[in-house]
């Protein structure tokens, strides 16, 4: 067991996504998989037409509450036979309930309410401590859940009611139903302190074959809703989002040499980024308030951190001539730091400096070859690939807390690993690997578990999530 | 006569005052002499200065085959008022590079003179038999179009992994390049080739992106000294996106750690 990996259990209470603790590295995910609160998160039913939806919104819902790395669902071969759909469908208990004298995993006797009762849910063999129920319908032509959570330590359903909500599907259509099943894992996972991932937007660089242009794509978080936003039939790479995610930038060779594009989101639009003389300009990425955009460009030699307006006017350097400084990335808490690679001191390294260009301070430690930083959202810890302990080009991401210098390993060799980003709350990473063969791109939870695969079609790198 | 009247009178009055100014003259005291000027210090014989001192003189490749080429570079540091090198080559700047193509084994002495003396240095180029020619090739029609002949006659150049610098076979590659290259930029004078920068998979693909800018760059200046006309050749990085070859295994990226040459837009 890797000490640095558990991260003790803090609960809601402490708001927003939990960073803890003392010495060790802890990041995003609020506690070892052990000690996670347990839900009972039995399929829904929809009343008539709408149980076709049904199977989409399942598999949703428990995709998002299993993948949280907040809660633990219990086995659905633990639950009692009877599942209430609604508040009123629970029965009190004629007597307290004695716990009945069997071991775990045994067929009880002892009288129960056949799963009306909060009891069969939180006593063994269950042993949960909350429970999602309700049910669909179609309901003046539209599709609705009736959704509900109990905090089943409570003495009865009047208090045990955490959410009781009516929510709409955009469309009765298994999208409609996956986005109901996003919205009521959301509303739960809030209550443990998880921002939900429903909503949020993965960039990446997508093609089809080795010989095919590479074009800008987009995903939802979990992979599903594949589209492509480029069309320049060309070389179209690194991708970045801006923080409200309305714009994104990239770098093309439309035009021939490599040239940094900003385009808006919704409509997709080419808002014109003026690029300075140069072989090479690319790599962009925004200041955390949005209006400026930093960059690699190989004006006059190459290349130096550059900083512009959003149209790419008032561009200043940012580094001295010397070395390839790539990948700068500003705080996005602070606004007053950019990470960013360098080939400074030899081999690729991770370095750190102000906003000016000053106090350049190397974060790696020198071996290896360190590469593709990216700020977790609170400003404090850096994902990166890192081939520490491993050949020239075996990167695997790591997780740097900046304060400490303190790093932990999140993939372990299997394949190449590169191109880490954190999700808006801080939870997941999405990267690539080609674990699998050729060049895919995961999530993960912040601490290395639950890794999914997220594409499967072509060759997917550069992913970069944000809203 | 009004005017002939005021001649005279102007006339006597201008004699009397130059009268009146001699006497006083005559007859004032003598005056003390200024005090004569401090007598200025020894200065110390102006020191010779030293001779200029040749920090370098070197050969690459110090071995060629007869009809290669090999570079004097040299550098000449203190007082100096000429550098010359004999063999031909005659004056020279104080600091710098020539590519010489001498058919026997050449001694090169270069000759730094300046006020405090001369110094010299000397290099020696070992010219070697070539090796029998290659036989003539087959009997081929050669390429018409400027695509063809890029293809066919302008070689790739390589490099060392995480290097930008022109290794000595690249050197080679890229003297033959440049005969090639002017020879086709004759040919169809609108035209503009593009120096592709390479890299292998390894290191990350945004650091390989400089990598690759800094490899086609080294080629086009050293293309320029050559004689390339610079306004005809573009440089370009693909990094790591556009593999020749994609195995991992060590012959495999060095064949994509190069500069390439393709027909500009």
């Amino acid at each position: 067991m890797r000490k640095i990996l558990l991260v003790p259990y803090v609960l809601a209470a402490l708001g927003g996504s939990v960073w803890l603790l003392a010495q060790d590295i802890n990041v995003g995910v609020s506690k070892e998989a052990g000690n996670r609160p347990r839900i009972a998160l039995p399929d829904l039913r929809g009343a008539g037409d709408a149980q076709t939806f049904m199977g989409a919104f399942n598999q949703t819902l428990q995709g998002d509450i299993r993948n949280s790395g907040f809660l633990t669902v219990v086995a659905s071969s633990w639950y009692p036979k009877s599942v209430p759909q609604q508040v009123s469908d629970w029965r009190t208990p004629p007597l307290p309930v004695q716990a009945p004298r069997s071991r775990r995993g045994e067929m009880v006797t002892a009288p129960d309410g056949g799963g009306f009762w909060m009891t069969d849910w939180s006593r063994p063999p269950v042993s949960a401590n909350y429970m999602a129920f309700g049910y669909t319908a179609l309901q003046n032509g539209v599709l609705v859940l009736y959704g509900n959570l109990f905090d089943l330590t409570r003495p009865n359903t009047t208090d045990a009611q955490m959410i009781s909500k009516r929510y709409l599907a955009p469309s009765n259509d298994d999208k409609g139903a996956r986005d109901l099943a996003h919205q009521f894992a959301a509303d739960i996972l809030a209550l443990f302190g998880a921002q939900s991932l429903a909503g949020t937007h993965i960039y990446y660089v997508h093609q089809a074959s080795r010989m095919t242009p590479k074009e800008i794509w987009v995903m939802d978080f979990d992979g599903r809703n594949q589209r492509q936003i480029t069309h320049f039939n060309s070389l179209t790479i690194q991708p970045s989002v801006s923080p409200d995610g309305a714009k994104i930038a990239f770098t093309s060779y439309t035009k021939g040499q490599p040239r940094i594009f900003v385009f808006s989101t919704d409509p997709v639009r080419d808002l014109r980024f003026y690029n300075q003389i140069a072989s090479m300009n690319g790599q962009p990425s925004f200041t955390p308030d949005g209006k400026q955009i930093v960059y690699s460009s190989s004006a006059g030699v190459c290349c130096r951190i550059f900083i512009a307006n959003m149209d790419g006017s008032g561009f200043q350097a940012v580094t001295s001539p010397g070395s390839i400084d790539a990948e700068p990335k500003v705080n996005p808490k602070t606004g007053q730091t950019i990470l960013f690679s360098s080939g400074r001191s030899g081999p690729e390294q991770m370095y750190l400096m102000s906003l000016n260009g000053t106090d350049i301070e190397r974060l790696s430690d020198g071996t290896g070859e360190a590469s593709n930083p990216a700020w977790s959202p609170d400003g404090q810890h850096v994902a990166f690939a890192w081939t520490r302990g491993y050949a020239q080009g075996k990167f695997n991401v790591f997780i740097m807390d900046v304060g400490s210098r303190q790093y932990v390993q999140l993939t372990h060799d299997e394949g190449r690993n590169e191109n880490p980003t954190f999700a808006p709350g801080g939870t997941h990473l999405a990267f690539m690997s080609t674990r699998n063969g050729r060049e895919q791109i995961y999530s993960m939870l912040a601490d290395g578990s639950g890794v999914q695969a997220l594409t499967s079609q072509g060759y997917n790198y550069s992913p970069v999530w944000g809203k | 006569m009004w005017s002939s009247s005021r001649q005279k009178i102007l006339i006597a009055g201008v004699s009397l005052s130059l009268a009146v100014f001699a006497a006083g003259c005559k007859k004032k005291a003598p005056v003390a002499a200024p005090p004569p000027p401090a007598p200025t210090p020894v200065a110390p014989a102006p020191a010779k200065p030293p001779a200029p001192s040749v920090t370098q003189l070197s050969a690459e490749p110090t071995t060629i085959q007869r009809g290669q080429s090999s570079t004097l570079r040299w550098e000449v540091s203190g007082d100096i008022s000429s550098v010359a090198i004999d063999q031909s080559i005659g004056a020279v700047q104080n600091a710098g590079s020539r590519r010489v193509f001498p058919q026997d084994s050449t001694t090169y002495t270069l000759t730094a003179s300046g006020a405090g003396g001369t110094s010299t240095a000397t290099v020696t180029v070992t010219v070697t038999a070539p090796p029998p020619p290659p036989p003539p090739p087959p009997p081929a029609e050669s390429p018409k179009t400027m695509e063809g002949r890029i293809g066919s006659e302008l070689q790739d150049a390589f490099f060392d992994y995480d290097s930008t610098s022109l290794r000595g076979d690249a050197q080679s590659t890229l003297t033959q390049d440049a005969t090639a290259l002017k020879s086709i930029l004759t040919d169809f004078p609108t035209a503009t080739i593009v120096i592709e920068g390479h890299c292998d998979e390894r290191g990350s693909a945004e650091y390989n992106l400089g990598l690759g800018d800094r490899r086609a760059s080294a080629a086009h200046d050293f293309l320029v000294q050559l004689g390339v006309p610079a306004d005809k050749i573009h440089t370009i990085s693909y990094g790591k996106e556009r593999p020749q070859c994609t195995e991992s295994t060590e012959s495999c990226w060095q064949k994509n750690r190069r500069v390439h040459f393709a027909a500009g837009q």
